[in-house]
């Protein structure tokens, strides 16, 4: 089956759009890599190759986890199918 | 897997897989020089860069570190120096005679540039007919010197061409090779993780102390915060967000296996086989420059949005994930990794492509990078000049 976005692993709360053209209202097919599992979820944005979708709601001040592990704080609330990136997840760091 | 190649053996047992005769400048001014000699016998490399006047204490160490390593490299046959005079000029030779290799200095002062480009042409000359006449001999895969850094990275990079060279990493250290990683500050988030990988307490304090040191010229020089500069604009329109999603990324390129057995300080040669951290910068040219002037003879370069970076002795082999990058720009990529992100291949199917494509790159095979003359010699500088 053909994929559109990747997980790294199970718990974690994004996924990692692999090919271009995603827009608003798809529903679009991801791989769990480390469990191995094919799941589907419905996008709210356009979503450029390589950029990541929620695939839980966020709210303010929470850690998003990537690699099973924080990669930042939630800025902006997120819901899941959104676009998740700079303008709504910043660093912990610096 | 493949464990034998036809390398250089040089005087001093050390195992290269390119040829070059280069002719070095000690400093900025004598650049033209260089080019002349260059320009005078083919088949030499001259080797311009921008500093060598008065630098002084850890950086002037560095700067002759950088000059010594790179002429010392066992992917150059003999050495040409050139100085504005004598006696730093000296240092360098005598540096990289310590090898065993040809090596000879010249300097302008009293002489000109005219008098010291024909002296300094006749010696190149002499040189590179020598090196013409050497031959490859078989090698093992245990000799090789592999240094990674990655660059543009997007999140293609933490799923797919990091992790590759990770898998590579894990089969070359079972079969002895000396490997190579750096990129200090874009650690930061995942520091923890290497400390793990540490083989002792000894080690762990060092690569501490080299973090800590890295995070306080950060700190001490930030203006808000680095989220300027790292991630870097071309990483955030590939998709990373944070330093810390950038650096758990860049991590997959050390793999699961190999212990870090020591820490070494920016250009330092490391003194036995296994993987090794190098405090260094993360812009690409400066960092790979480290990694040929520590005598590494092969690097793995990982990029998502095409990072095309090469250096002028030591080969960068450019691995690409993502479809669009690889669609756009595909003169600049030796492996394509992409059947990764649309799940056709697996990790160790693309660590043995990698492999491969080391192992024809050692036979000799030209990298996208050499056959398109990116020569970035690029040093790194710790403070201003006097």
């Amino acid at each position: 089956m053909a994929i559109d976005f990747l997980v790294h692993e199970a718990a974690d709360g994004v996924g990692v759009v692999v090919v271009e053209g995603v827009k608003a209202g798809q529903e679009i097919t991801g791989w769990v890599m480390k469990e191995d599992q094919t799941i589907k979820t419905t996008v709210l944005n356009d979503i450029p190759i390589g950029h990541k979708l929620a695939l839980k709601d966020f709210a303010v001040g929470d850690t998003v986890i990537k690699y099973d592990t924080d990669i930042g704080k939630v800025v902006a609330p997120i819901k899941k199918g959104e676009h998740l990136h700079v303008h709504n997840v910043k660093t912990k760091r610096w | 897997m493949q464990t034998k190649f036809l390398g250089y053996r040089r005087e001093n047992g050390r195992v290269g897989v390119r040829n070059h005769v280069i002719i070095l400048p000690l400093d900025d001014l004598s650049n033209a020089a260089c080019e002349a000699v260059g320009n005078n016998v083919k088949g030499t490399l001259a080797l311009p860069h921008a500093y060598g006047r008065l630098q002084f204490g850890e950086d002037l160490e560095l700067h002759f570190r950088t000059l010594i390593g790179t002429g010392s490299n066992p992917n150059v046959a003999a050495v040409v120096v050139i100085g504005i005079e004598p006696q730093w000029t000296n240092r360098v030779v005598e540096g990289i005679a310590k090898t065993g290799k040809p090596v000879t200095g010249f300097a302008i002062e009293q002489n000109g540039d005219f008098n010291t480009i024909c002296a300094a042409s006749r010696k190149a000359m002499e040189y590179v007919q020598w090196a013409s006449e050497i031959q490859r001999t078989e090698c093992d895969v245990k000799e090789l010197w592999i240094s990674t850094k990655c660059g543009e990275s997007d999140t293609t990079s933490g799923i797919a061409t990091n992790p590759t060279v990770g898998n590579a990493y894990d089969k070359l250290y079972e079969q002895g090779a000396t490997l190579l990683f750096g990129e200090t500050t874009e650690l930061t988030g995942g520091e923890h993780l290497v400390l793990q990988r540490c083989a002792n307490d000894e080690v762990r304090k060092r690569f501490q102390y080299f973090f800590d040191r890295y995070a306080k010229v950060v700190d001490d020089n930030k203006t808000s915060d680095l989220s300027d500069s790292q991630p870097t604009k071309g990483n955030i329109e590939g998709g990373l967000t944070t330093i810390e999603e950038k650096a758990l990324g860049n991590i997959q390129k050390i793999g699961t296996k190999a212990p870090v057995v020591g820490c070494l300080d920016k250009a330092e040669t490391p003194t036995g086989p296994g993987l090794w951290f190098m405090d260094s910068s993360s812009a690409a040219a400066e960092m790979v420059t480290l990694c040929a002037a520590a005598g590494f003879v092969v690097h793995h370069f990982p990029t998502g949005q095409g990072n095309i970076i090469g250096n002028p002795i030591l080969p960068v082999i450019k691995l690409c994930a993502n479809p669009r990058t690889l669609r756009t720009m595909s003169e600049h990529f030796d492996v394509d990794v992409s059947g990764l992100v649309r799940r056709e291949i697996n990790l160790d199917q693309a660590g043995d492509k990698l492999m491969e494509m080391t192992m024809r790159t050692a036979n000799g095979r030209l990298t996208a990078a050499e056959a398109l003359g990116h020569r970035e010699f690029i040093f790194t500088r710790l403070y201003e000049s006097a």
